[in-house]
């Protein structure tokens, strides 16, 4: 990125603009973005390490996770971060077909992932382990849920590009887009680190 | 859609994925993960580490490992990318997020340890 500039005397401004083709700066944004996000996380995890002990008398991590369950998903969200890889490899090469299968296998994965979860919260719920029931399971049900949330909203954004590669095929746009979502999809996957890690591995040994 | 094309024409084309993946590195990434992520589970699952201390250590010692796995080998982050600001940003986010939350739990512990007892605060006053 380096352009020749030429200075004469007592001027303060660049006679011609710096060329900024389309899109040239939108991985450090949304880069930047990525770790903006990771501050909404800090600030979850530190509400759920500060009150993540008072249960109010309700039940605490040790009666209601079940690790088996969460080592599944860990495993789902492991497997949908390689299948995202490789779908970038297919695009690097251009094979669009390549591309949408392991798209599809990826988003198939963060189903999967979903649907856990989602019978998971539905099973504390039934238990009467509510988010109004006490501190600890308010910060859980926001950190996890809000982990859950960008997953969800990572597969509309997946599915919308498997449509935008079916109908324009791997243009420029569309392949910048398939970056900002590779990246968006492991930052998500480091973040589970975090939960799996804080939250249920930490409760449970407690 | 036409006016990105449009300019994609114009300008010269951009090196837009500055990040090649391969196989090979997805994969070593991957095989990392799962035994950083197999070993934790085995540990609390199994009960091998008596001492709570060491536990807890253990287990944020292979998250750490695991993070750094996930970012050099799935977000290809190295001190390259994007003339190293990628780098720069994240060490930025790594020091706010540590403040943020070890500030936290330390803040909030001595505000619980301290904190009268109500029945004590009654008698006081």
């Amino acid at each position: 990125m380096d352009h020749a500039v030429t200075y004469k005397n007592n001027q303060f401004y660049l006679e011609k603009d710096i060329p900024h083709p389309a899109g040239s700066s939108t991985m450090l944004g949304f880069w930047l973005y990525l770790m903006s996000d990771c501050l909404i996380f800090a600030i979850l995890f530190a509400v759920y390490a500060v009150v993540g002990g008072n249960y109010a008398a309700g039940p605490g991590p040790k009666d209601l996770f079940d690790l088996n369950l969460v080592a599944l998903n860990t495993a789902m969200l492991l497997f949908s971060s390689i299948t995202y890889g490789f779908a970038m490899i297919a695009t690097q090469r251009r094979n669009v077909k390549g591309t949408l299968i392991w798209l599809g296998i990826t988003g198939l994965f963060g189903l999967a992932f979903l649907a856990i979860e989602l019978y998971e919260f539905h099973h504390l719920i039934h238990l009467g382990a509510v988010p109004q029931r006490s501190a600890f399971l308010s910060a859980f049900f926001t950190l996890v849920g809000t982990h859950g949330l960008h997953v969800t909203f990572g597969i509309i954004w997946l599915v919308t590009l498997m449509f935008q590669v079916g109908k324009h095929g791997l243009i420029a746009a569309n392949r910048r887009r398939l970056m900002c979502l590779s990246m968006f999809w492991h930052f998500l996957d480091v973040i589970w680190i975090g939960v799996f890690t804080f939250v249920y591995l930490i409760g449970a040994s407690q | 859609m036409s006016h990105n094309d449009h300019h994609a024409h114009d300008l010269p084309e951009l090196d837009e994925t500055p990040y090649h993946g391969t196989y090979k590195g997805y994969i070593i990434g991957f095989v990392l993960s799962v035994i950083l992520t197999a070993i934790p589970f085995a540990i609390v699952m199994g009960d091998l580490i008596a001492n709570p201390v060491w536990n807890v250590l253990a287990l944020i010692g292979f998250a750490v490992a695991q993070i750094i796995v996930h970012m050099v080998y799935f977000l290809h982050m190295n001190g390259k990318a994007e003339g190293g600001w990628n780098l720069l940003a994240f060490g930025f986010t790594v020091i706010i997020v540590m403040i943020a939350i070890s500030g936290s739990i330390w803040v909030m512990y001595h505000l619980n340890t301290n904190m009268m007892p109500s029945h004590e605060m009654e008698a006081a006053f």
